[in-house]
């Protein structure tokens, strides 16, 4: 092997201008789109010694200028990312309110389904408003304030092969999107379904379209919507399961905050809050076929 | 509306590029991160020190057998209930990814140290180097030279993997990706193989050009 002193000199000015590459990316990341760096808000604001994640007191989200919210960016008309890049959908009408009448401004945090639930027990967000369901299994894990929605699951199919009973499925392979509540229910319910799950609604969508399953199921709202812009499907199942209510989330133990969003939701319900979000978010996509009273929840209180 | 169309709206691309500045920023500063963490940590795998050889190994072991994504969570979800450590979501993945990286890194340059036959050293010696000059105008020249297709491959391979951000909710290119397929969803139902069409060139662009470097660089260095 020959090694010339220029090689040796060559390869070490590499090292250097590599080093100073790297010296230079650093500097770069002060700059870069979320700083990487322990968020200070949480950490040291609280202060506690506790081993766990603490959740933010209402002083601290007002103090902070922000409230950390959980939506869906890709559930429209819930909650989604529009043309223009900003966030909207009916959770995120209710979020702009909540943080206006506490005086600070919403901050989203994109969730999957499957997130929601830990994105409050590690204090990433401070209230989560994506659809979420309200179960039994999540209420030991969070607590839920008063309800602002009500659904049950549906069952969307291609014309031609359509599913209007759920006994129709046996054998069958079903689409459902991971840590949904069409999840659980088939799974306890009908174990002769084989499901295929996403994380994504966007993948569930296209595995459906590629007929990679036989049927979708979700939140009926949601399917209902759907099928209502995709010529070729059909909701044949529009009303599975029990009815189930849809609220706000906070993390486990955090009462502050609870009795702050209930008193809220209560407020708005003499205003008919929900309904005029209704008018704004859903009726476009559902029209006219979907009474507003059958999803809409106005005050907290179902009837 | 077509796929075509959807990918010429106004506000598309755009919005595909600022997810791909995302997804760049935390590529770059995972690799750069990665490099001072492998460099360290391969030479203090070449140690005799049985000790050190013995944290290093488990160290690389820990983070070769544990899939990137259960890092992840570990470092998002984990350390924040353990501790209280709260990461955001870019944090955690930057630190998963250097970690990663770094342990990655530091197996090649041990490889590549323990490759240099001691001839080298030998004569490095005889021509009256420090130990220090050995290492930074001999043998890390050298070693460096055998370890670049590899760790080439690894940066390409943190860049791709930077993609498992989305689970953390990073918005990165990925997530802008299904936004935007799920707001057109209605008005263009196979806009996905489009905007995934699209993601997959953006990916290509970023790594292709490492390839070119790296190839680059080992012709410039085989010569003399």
């Amino acid at each position: 092997m020959s090694l010339t002193l220029t090689t040796v000199r060559k390869a070490t000015r590499t090292i250097a201008a590599l080093a100073t590459a790297a010296i230079m990316a650093c500097g770069l990341a002060a700059c870069g789109p979320k700083a990487a760096v322990p968020s200070d808000s949480s950490a040291s604001a609280s202060g506690s010694a506790s081993s766990n994640a603490q959740a933010r007191s209402l002083d601290e989200i007002k103090s902070s200028g922000v409230l950390k919210v959980a939506v869906f960016s890709d559930k429209a008309p819930f909650g989604y990312v529009d043309d223009q890049g900003n966030y909207a959908g009916y959770d995120v009408v209710f979020a702009e309110r909540l943080a206006k009448d506490l005086g600070v401004k919403p901050e989203y945090t994109s969730v999957d389904p499957a997130a929601r639930v830990d994105v409050l027990t590690s204090n990433k967000v401070d209230v989560v408003l994506a659809n979420f369901t309200v179960t039994d299994d999540r209420k030991e894990k969070v607590d839920f304030a008063d309800p602002y929605m009500k659904v049950s699951l549906g069952v969307v199919s291609p014309n031609g092969a359509e599913i209007t009973d759920v006994s129709q499925l046996d054998g069958k392979t079903l689409i459902v999107a991971k840590g949904t509540t069409a999840e659980t229910y088939f799974e306890q319910n009908y174990p002769n379904v084989t499901l295929q799950k996403y994380d994504q609604y966007a993948d569930a969508y296209n595995a459906l379209l590629d007929g990679r399953g036989d049927a979708f199921s979700t939140d009926n709202t949601e399917v209902l919507a759907w099928a209502k812009s995709n010529s070729g499907f059909t909701v044949g199942i529009t009303k599975l399961g029990d009815a189930q209510t849809i609220a706000p989330a906070v993390q486990k133990g955090n009462t502050e905050l609870l009795d702050f969003i209930n008193s809220e939701i209560k407020q708005l319900g003499t205003e008919n809050f929900f309904h005029d979000d209704y008018k704004q978010t859903l009726e476009p996509v559902y029209g006219d076929e979907v009474n507003p009273d059958d999803i809409v929840v106005e005050g907290g209180v179902v009837d | 509306m077509s796929g075509v169309e959807l990918l010429l709206q106004p506000s598309v691309l755009p919005r595909l590029l600022s997810g791909l500045w995302v997804t760049v920023w935390i590529a770059v500063v995972s690799v750069a991160g990665s490099i001072p963490v492998g460099l360290v940590t391969g030479w203090l795998m070449t140690r005799r020190n049985a000790f050190v050889r013995f944290l290093m190994r488990l160290y690389l072991d820990f983070i070769r057998i544990m899939p990137q994504l259960a890092l992840l969570f570990i470092a998002f979800y984990g350390l924040a209930r353990l501790w209280n450590w709260n990461l955001d979501a870019t944090g955690a993945c930057v630190l998963v990814f250097i970690l990663w990286g770094g342990a990655e890194l530091g197996d090649l340059v041990r490889a590549a140290l323990q490759s240099i036959p001691a001839s080298q050293y030998d004569s490095a010696y005889v021509l009256g180097l420090s130990t220090w000059q050995t290492y930074t105008r001999i043998i890390i020249p050298l070693a460096l030279r055998r370890m670049l297709p590899a760790s080439v491959n690894l940066a390409t391979r943190i860049v791709k993997t930077t993609s498992l951000a989305v689970l953390l909710g990073v918005v990165e290119v990925v997530k802008v990706g299904q936004q935007i397929i799920d707001v057109y969803r209605f008005r263009c139902p196979d806009g996905a193989l489009w905007i995934y069409g699209a993601i997959f060139l953006m990916y290509f662009f970023i790594c292709w050009p490492l390839s070119l470097l790296a190839r680059h660089l080992e012709r410039k260095w085989s010569h003399d």
